[in-house]
């Protein structure tokens, strides 16, 4: 293998999983802030990828500018998706644990029925844009702009989470997750942080599927290998923590490049996996968890 | 407690009585259809139900199990003749021993991360099967006809062989949860369920319990799938081995009532037909309708009946005390 070709490896190994750590993010967010696993992750996803996809049909605007009202958007189904089922679920009396797993899988489920009721069954893809099919060349390997403008994005989105973390609010959501008793006493309200953080959440993954949707297929079911990838990530990074999730998203996105290439394509997500496996045995609450 | 637990005995064999009598009136093939597998379902979350419900260890891969009882007992019969009413023995046992070698080390995992493991590691298998082509790979391996056959367990002629054959196997493994009530390992379970460091203070044995859980759902699993192959005649690995199939597993025991012996029947007999006969006259068309449904249906039942549907049976204050408080 070429120099070139291993550089090129890399470089789609990182794009990639710069995208997986955005929708990780997330994912690890909600979990950290309530104990929560979101199984609708990945119709998030797809919800955000429909919405850019039909914003650019119907106005003709450029998807890159779209992110920002995609990510509000999003930021609203979050923060319905936690008012009408998870404030519920987090109430319930008896099978706590068993009710907030099922519950995101019942969401799941009528997500992807809803998707395929309103949009059909369709592959949807953004034709023409800006970054549409360009890519950039130098010494023989080859950018391809769409992905390498996710990539940016989805460090910057890194970015703000980490700003916002350092906020009074941010302070508040690390205060929540530490005690969420004991922040009650300060007068937070527990309620609304845990909503935000639900929004915030979504959003992050609102960001990640309209960068997503420049370049790949949209679908009613394209949320469940990227949430599948996502719970891997956060495992892997260790609930909760965004560094890991950042880095765990990264080295994800290369596990799976390297075993495309040296295997066959289709079995790169068995390489993710495996590597998931055996990092659980040797260390089980993940690479920066704090179990 | 005794006679507790003969009443429930009793009224298992009246169930079992019932419901043997019950396909009789029946003539139509496509109600049949629904019968036997609402009864397969009955078995297979009977059978997740003493790991997930009783031990209290939220399993999403079941799916591996069943493929592996399907794919054993397929495999055993087309390359050495072995007959399915063996076979599907064989496919248990490497059912068993394949939740064992998941359970060993995934055990050490609590709550969400063990959930996630379970769903990483039948999801690998459903991978490598896809492209495995002993095991035919995605086109999947059909199992020939050659006659009806109680050692072959095939039957084209009629579907009451196979209504029945569903049957012996629900009560089969409902009366296995029942004997397991009663042991030491089933009181066990509930102590891991509800508290695994109060129960290790109490010197139960953690981690064997939950194996020995394992094993037992393991195996009964890998039975159902061996006998869903041998009644469906095809096997392919988005059909015995792909994740809504571990939720589908799972399902009726947690909107019927998790960790109890009625759960599984109440959640199958409710769902299976509502599930099949939404898809049949709703989504033929891939309209989504069903889906929505169906996923409608479970966020109704979870958030309505946290305790499950048998909640509703239950005396008034007697509610709970087995559907386990998590």
């Amino acid at each position: 293998m070429s120099l070139a070709a291993v550089v090129q490896m890399l470089l789609s190994g990182l794009l990639m999983g710069l995208i997986y750590a955005l929708v990780a993010a997330g994912l690890s967010l909600i979990f950290g802030l309530m104990d929560v696993v979101n199984f609708a992750h990945g119709e998030l996803l797809m919800l955000a990828m429909y919405a850019t996809f039909f914003l650019w049909r119907g106005t003709g605007i450029e998807p890159l500018l779209l992110v920002p009202v995609v990510a509000i958007l999003l930021f609203g189904v979050g923060m319905v998706i936690y008012r009408t089922l998870i404030a519920r679920a987090l109430g319930v009396r008896a099978n706590r644990g068993m009710v907030q797993i099922f519950i995101t899988f019942g969401l799941a489920i009528f997500l992807q029925g809803a998707a395929q009721f309103a949009f059909g069954g369709d592959f949807r893809s953004i034709g023409h844009s800006l970054l549409a099919n360009r890519t950039v060349a130098f010494a023989g390997v080859y950018l391809p702009l769409p992905q390498a403008a996710a990539g940016v994005v989805c460090l910057l989105a890194f970015a703000a989470l980490l700003l916002i973390a350092r906020t009074e609010f941010g302070r508040a959501l690390e205060a929540t997750r530490e005690d969420r008793e004991a922040v009650a006493l300060l007068g937070i309200d527990r309620d609304r942080i845990f909503a935000l953080g639900w929004g915030l959440g979504a959003a992050s993954v609102g960001v990640a599927g309209a960068m997503l949707a420049g370049f790949y297929y949209t679908s009613p079911d394209v949320g469940a290998n990227f949430a599948l990838i996502a719970y891997v990530t956060v495992a892997l990074g260790g609930f909760g923590s965004l560094a890991g999730a950042l880095l765990a998203g990264v080295l994800i996105g290369e596990v799976e490049a390297v075993t495309a290439q040296l295997f066959d394509p289709s079995l790169k997500q068995v390489g993710v996996l495996g590597v998931y496996l055996l990092v659980l045995l040797v260390r089980p609450r993940g690479l920066f968890g704090t179990l | 407690m005794l006679r507790r637990r003969r009443r429930r005995l009793l009224a298992g064999g009246v169930a079992l009585l019932l419901l043997a009598l019950l396909p009789l009136p029946i003539g139509d093939v496509y109600t049949l259809n629904l019968l036997i597998l609402t009864l397969l379902y009955v078995g297979l979350s009977q059978a997740w139900n003493i790991l997930g419900g009783y031990c209290g260890q939220i399993s999403l891969g079941h799916a591996l199990y069943f493929g592996a009882g399907a794919y054993v007992s397929t495999l055993l019969y087309l390359h050495l003749g072995l007959p399915p009413s063996l076979g599907l023995f064989a496919g248990g046992l490497v059912a068993a021993v394949l939740a064992l070698a998941v359970g060993w080390p995934c055990f050490r995992l609590s709550g969400h991360y063990y959930a996630i493991a379970t769903i990483v590691v039948a999801v690998i298998f459903y991978l490598l099967a896809l492209n495995a082509d002993f095991l035919g790979g995605a086109s999947g391996v059909y199992i020939p006809f050659k006659g009806d056959s109680w050692v072959a367990l095939q039957f084209r002629t009629s579907k009451l062989p196979f209504v029945y054959l569903a049957l012996a196997y629900a009560a089969l493994v409902w009366l296995l949860a029942w004997i397991m009530e009663g042991t030491r390992a089933g009181f066990y379970w509930r102590a891991v369920k509800d508290d695994p460091i109060a129960a290790r203070s109490l010197a139960v044995r953690v981690l064997p319990s939950k194996l020995v859980a394992a094993g037992l759902s393991g195996f009964a699993t890998g039975v159902g799938g061996a006998i869903y192959a041998q009644y469906v005649g095809y096997i392919d690995p988005d059909s015995v081995l792909a994740m809504p199939l571990s939720i589908l597993i799972a399902l009726p025991a947690v909107l019927g009532g998790v960790g109890t012996l009625w759960g599984p029947l109440l959640g199958a007999a409710l769902l299976i037909p509502l599930s099949e006969l939404s898809r049949s006259y709703l989504g033929g068309s891939g309209h989504g309708v069903d889906l929505m449904l169906y996923g409608g249906l479970i966020m109704l039942v979870a958030l309505w009946r946290p305790e499950g549907l048998l909640g509703l049976f239950a005396r008034r204050g007697g509610a709970g005390t087995h559907a386990g408080t998590a």
